[in-house]
């Protein structure tokens, strides 16, 4: 194996994952998943269910640890040997496939404590809000349609505007790589589009990989794709391109 | 919801004045009307009541594990006889030569185990601040050493519950052994002075009585702080969805080990508090149903008020001294039925309750929200 540091796909890469294999009890969910995601890039991933997307985004978390494969970020930091919180500090935010708000706090306090800021206990239980996290609130509350709901409570919301605060409780994070889990799962077309276009804004200066079964959604992202199948790539490029491979036709689109 | 949680505030100040004014009259309606006057509180009521408050104590710190983390802990009785034993041991050193060995060093038991030197455990407790200290201290580390490892190894749920209990249940079986060096099964007894003053003196319980009462106020005062500031709302978060917390980069880990340790510490100051007030402290103290009961008083009051948690400690123990003297076979099952019908009918308690029919009898709220956010849905799709 090669170190680390001398493989140029790696030192250029925001995201790289090389032979990447999880089984759950003999279930090969992961089977040498590779995949590299530079700087600055949005990318699409599709697949069947079981094609292994969730587990993914475990591994890239920090939930599941690989049995085999190397993951990295930014090229250096070994997520493998990491725990959730100190891949969240590292800048990796993710967005679960079902919303996932806190449901008793108002919109504005899920921003607040999504908001970059010191996470200690102490620092929490003396600090207020600094002036910058409201200022980040009103700036989030502003590009996710949410500002006149800021002071409901996150459980009353529709499902769609749950789906928006929780993309901007990403935004407050401000991480350099968001990890979306199906974002139009349960939208109306209207809200699809809107979500798209949030979306599209936030790829703008951050790296994000969007998981999602729905075809007009990727189509209207218009981004590179990945295609997983059985817990490895089964083709990569434009949708048009995928679209048009003949295994990809076979295992997912052909049905 | 938000409606009600500001009532909640308006409740929580209320309940301070409450506790506030008790403190002061007590003393006052205790010492000063003549022993015939109806004003006359009765020195057996005082020592009743203020048991009560120490319950009430013990429940609020219980509730800010329980109803804001999420922590079920059935074991919380163990962190309040700690204080407690701790309370007793310094009052057991004031009883000098006036015990029925007469030994100036030596508690009874000792002597009559034939020991011959105070054991390491025991230094220091003949200075009052000593004792204080390890009020807080024992069940604080105690807390901290629980909380570091159950935490940090991720044990969440029904599984930390039974290890809660079986903290209790083997603390309780090690105060039982003489050797243990606590008195064994018969406690700690027969106190005599606190600071000096006779512990069994009416002005003495009085005092007592309204120390415990602010204590309670100031449980609350802290617990209200904690829960209000951005480290309650990561507590709350915590409760409600605890792997959304840590990807968003809070060290879980950390935040329960210090509302834990907190919690245990408070618990620890009721059980001080408590031990002068009733005069023994034994390992029946540590039995697993203590705790269990506290978690039922938290419930019937209303989990996550904190000012339920109080409120419930008072009535359910109000309604067992009067059970177990009018029905005494039934109690328990009283006690059973209680947490059924509450855990069924009454989610948020008797304080739930009461802030749900006050919002009923007002005229519905105007759904400006509502309206504004189908505004906002429609300008979406256009």
């Amino acid at each position: 194996m090669s170190e680390p540091t001398q493989n140029p796909v790696l030192t250029s890469s925001l995201l790289y994952l090389d032979g990447v294999a999880v089984a759950f009890d003999g279930y090969k969910a992961l089977r040498g998943l590779s995949l590299v995601l530079a700087p600055g890039e949005m990318r699409a991933i599709i697949g069947p269910n079981g094609a292994g997307k969730t587990t993914m985004m475990d591994v890239i978390t920090g939930k599941t640890r690989p049995d085999e494969g190397d993951v990295y970020f930014e090229g250096q930091y070994d997520l493998t040997k990491l725990d959730e919180t100190e891949i969240a500090e590292l800048g990796v935010g993710r967005k679960f496939q079902k919303p996932t708000v806190f449901e008793n706090h108002t919109v504005s306090d899920n921003l607040l404590l999504a908001a970059k800021a010191p996470r200690s206990v102490f620092a929490t239980l003396f600090g207020g809000a600094a002036k910058q996290e409201r200022e980040t609130i009103d700036r989030i509350l502003g590009i996710t349609r949410l500002g006149d709901e800021r002071s409901r409570q996150a459980g009353s919301l529709s499902h769609g505007q749950k789906q928006w605060l929780e993309i901007g409780m990403l935004l407050a994070q401000d991480p350099k790589l968001l990890l979306v889990d199906e974002p139009v799962a349960g939208m109306t077309d209207a809200e699809t589009a809107t979500t798209a276009e949030l979306l599209k804004e936030i790829a703008r200066d951050h790296s994000v990989v969007v998981v999602e079964h729905d075809m007009a959604f990727v189509r209207e992202l218009g981004v590179k794709v990945t295609v997983l199948h059985e817990g490895a790539v089964l083709a990569e490029g434009s949708l048009d391109q995928v679209s048009a491979d003949p295994r990809v036709i076979e295992v997912y689109l052909g049905r | 919801m938000n409606k009600s949680l500001t009532r909640l505030d308006w409740i929580g100040r209320g309940f301070l004045v409450l506790t506030i004014a008790v403190a002061i009259l007590a003393p006052v309606l205790a010492l000063v009307p003549a022993k015939t006057s109806m004003f006359y509180l009765p020195p057996y009521l005082v020592a009743l009541l203020g048991k009560y408050v120490c319950f009430a104590i013990l429940a609020v710190a219980l509730d800010l594990v329980w109803g804001y983390c999420g922590i079920l802990s059935l074991g919380h009785g163990a962190f309040f006889a700690l204080g407690g034993y701790a309370m007793g041991m310094y009052l057991m050193r004031q009883i000098g030569t006036r015990g029925v060995y007469a030994n100036p060093i030596l508690p009874d038991f000792m002597v009559f185990l034939d020991w011959k030197a105070l054991p390491v455990t025991w230094w220091g407790f003949n200075w009052f601040a000593y004792a204080s200290l390890m009020v807080v201290l024992v069940p604080g580390l105690l807390a901290f050493a629980f909380g570091w490892f159950a935490f940090r190894s991720r044990v969440t749920g029904v599984y930390l519950s039974i290890i809660t209990q079986a903290m209790t249940y083997a603390l309780k079986l090690a105060f039982f052994r003489n050797d243990f060096g606590f008195g064994g099964n018969n406690g700690l007894t027969d106190f005599k002075d606190i600071l000096g003053i006779n512990v069994q003196a009416d002005s003495t319980r009085a005092a007592l009585f309204s120390i415990s009462t602010l204590g309670l106020a100031l449980a609350f005062v802290v617990s209200k702080a904690i829960v209000s500031s951005k480290y309650g709302k990561a507590l709350v978060s915590i409760r409600d969805s605890e792997s959304r917390v840590r990807f968003l980069g809070y060290r879980v880990e950390n935040y329960k080990l210090f509302v834990f340790v907190v919690s245990a510490v408070m618990a620890g100051i009721a059980g001080a508090l408590y031990v002068p007030q009733v005069g023994i402290i034994n390992p029946s103290e540590f039995d697993p149903a203590n705790s269990i009961e506290a978690v039922i008083w938290v419930a019937v009051g209303g989990r996550g008020t904190l000012v339920g948690a109080a409120l419930g400690a008072i009535v359910v123990n109000f309604a067992k001294t009067f059970f177990t003297g009018a029905f005494p076979e039934y109690w328990l099952f009283g006690l059973g039925g209680l947490f059924v019908l509450v855990t069924l009918f009454l989610p948020k308690g008797i304080l739930g309750l009461a802030l749900a029919t006050t919002a009923n009898r007002r005229p519905p709220a105007k759904p400006e929200a509502a309206t504004s956010a189908a505004a906002k849905v429609s300008e979406v799709k256009s």
